[in-house]
């Protein structure tokens, strides 16, 4: 709850946007938060991170964080919870990528 | 040395058009403005013109077109009537929302069915909602002097709208007047230069128009929306006074015809004006204090010059040319019952007239005032709707 008064509270107000639902600056759509939309929350395992890519390829939202070619983790502010980087996880037996219930 | 032409209302639409010179016009051509995207093709074919015309497989497409446009950073026209208005209302909301100052003449005529082609206001009516500015003609020469205003208007950085000019279709469309026409220079001069703030083939400042916008910034954009709204009743009236410096023409929100020291008085829009404006002349002839309150600006509506120009009087009759179908009177009605609230001295009664193209003459406006004659006398007013020249 604290986060999303954060943010209600950088929202600008009528007379400071621009008019007509323009959009002023290229690139400022990392700056629109997603992750509150989830429901499931892929939660990573570098353990058995095999650092294959493919969840990095699949993820629809450019939320799996990469550093020197290794998965670092998942950038939750922009996850939506779809859960296709743990199906495409070919890790075995058990996935490098698990999801869980979204906890609060 | 003042020139005059004799002209249909879509042929000094078209004209106009050519004298203003927009950049691009996207059009599909429907009954009955079909004479004036003609005439106004004749003068792209033969060069009179630089615009860009763009034919479109349907309304929908031609108000789709304009708004691409006009986000590019064009001066953009088309023009429509009833169903191909009824057709673009998706893109004429977000025309208006997406504040691009496109200008678009609409010959109003009755929205099917049954099947109709004549004159009635049931077309913009329908769309008062929509966002954009509305103004009204009520002569082929207002309609002319209208569309030069709503260049200027719709651009102006106040305001940001877009704005439809409103002639009766048939009744003045196809109607020939002797119209007071001025130098191509003079008009060019007067709209000047489209320069937009923003828009997309600003190569050196790329901006997205049209996003999806979410709970969280959807209502701020409505607000400034309501906001421009608000700025334009000023920008209509600035406008008018330099249109009058230039081409020595009054215009207003609205026209008091003699309704200054009127008992009885009728609110009108549109071509009707003239015709209760001979009659007046006649009452007046007879000391019978009539007069007529022409409404210019349906969107914005200006309200409080409303309800302090009817303020003396003891009877009003609003008219309108569409139904509404609220169950409670007609669109213009309801609002002016609304400007009048907290006077409830003035008697205020509904006629619906006209649907269809039915016609009204000087006599039907006379019963009108006969009727308000009667009300001032007597208080009563029943029923406060009436249908007038509907066979009953």
């Amino acid at each position: 709850m604290s986060k999303q008064k954060a943010k209600a509270s950088k929202l600008k107000n009528w007379k400071e946007l621009a008019i007509g639902g323009l959009i002023l600056e290229a690139g400022n759509a990392a700056e629109y938060k997603t992750g509150g939309w989830r429901t499931m929350c892929p939660v990573h395992d570098p353990k058995k991170c095999i650092n294959c890519m493919l969840c990095w390829i699949y993820c629809p939202d450019s939320a799996i964080l990469v550093k020197d070619g290794k998965v670092t983790g998942i950038d939750y502010d922009h996850c939506k919870g779809c859960g296709i980087c743990a199906r495409e996880c070919p890790v075995k037996p058990e996935k490098a990528i698990k999801m869980i219930k979204e906890e609060k | 040395m003042i020139k005059y032409k004799a002209l249909t209302g879509n042929e000094a639409t078209a004209y106009v058009m050519k004298q203003i010179n927009p950049d691009v016009v996207a059009v599909y051509p429907i009954t009955p403005q079909t004479s004036l995207m003609q005439k106004f093709a004749t003068y792209v074919s033969d060069g009179e013109v630089d615009t860009e015309m763009i034919l479109v497989e349907s309304e929908h497409s031609a108000m789709s077109a304009c708004v691409g446009s006009s986000a590019a950073g064009a001066r953009t026209m088309t023009a429509t009537s009833a169903n191909g208005l009824a057709l673009m209302w998706e893109i004429v909301y977000i025309a208006a929302s997406t504040r691009l100052p496109i200008v678009m003449p609409v010959v109003n005529r009755a929205l099917s069915g049954p099947i109709n082609i004549h004159c009635d206001h049931s077309d913009t009516m329908g769309c008062r909602d929509s966002g954009w500015i509305q103004l009204y003609s009520e002569s082929v020469q207002e309609v002319y002097d209208n569309m030069i205003q709503a260049v200027r208007i719709a651009e102006d950085p106040e305001v940001l709208l877009p704005v439809m000019v409103m002639s009766d279709g048939f009744i003045i469309s196809h109607g020939v007047e002797n119209v007071e026409v001025y130098p191509d220079e003079d008009v060019k001069k007067f709209v000047g230069e489209y320069k937009p703030d923003r828009y997309l083939l600003d190569l050196k400042r790329p901006h997205t128009f049209g996003p999806i916008d979410l709970p969280d910034y959807y209502f701020e954009h409505k607000r400034q929306q309501a906001h421009a709204m608000n700025m334009a009743a000023g920008s209509i009236l600035k406008i008018a006074q330099e249109f009058k410096e230039k081409f020595g023409k009054l215009y207003s929100l609205i026209e008091s015809y003699k309704v200054h020291d009127a008992e009885v008085a009728i609110v009108a829009i549109g071509s009707t004006c003239g015709t209760a404006k001979a009659v007046v002349d006649e009452l007046r002839a007879k000391n019978v204090k009539a007069g007529l309150l022409k409404i210019r600006s349906f969107r914005p509506f200006p309200e409080d010059d409303i309800a302090v120009a009817l303020l003396k009087c003891k009877a009003v009759a609003v008219l309108d040319r569409a139904e509404g179908f609220s169950a409670t009177g007609g669109p213009l009605y309801r609002e002016i019952k609304s400007a009048m609230l907290g006077r409830e001295k003035v008697l205020v009664r509904n006629y619906i007239y006209g649907l269809g193209g039915r016609d009204i003459g000087m006599n039907d406006i006379h019963s009108v005032y006969e009727d308000l004659q009667d009300i001032a006398k007597t208080g009563k007013m029943k029923p406060p709707i009436k249908y007038l020249g509907v066979r009953e």
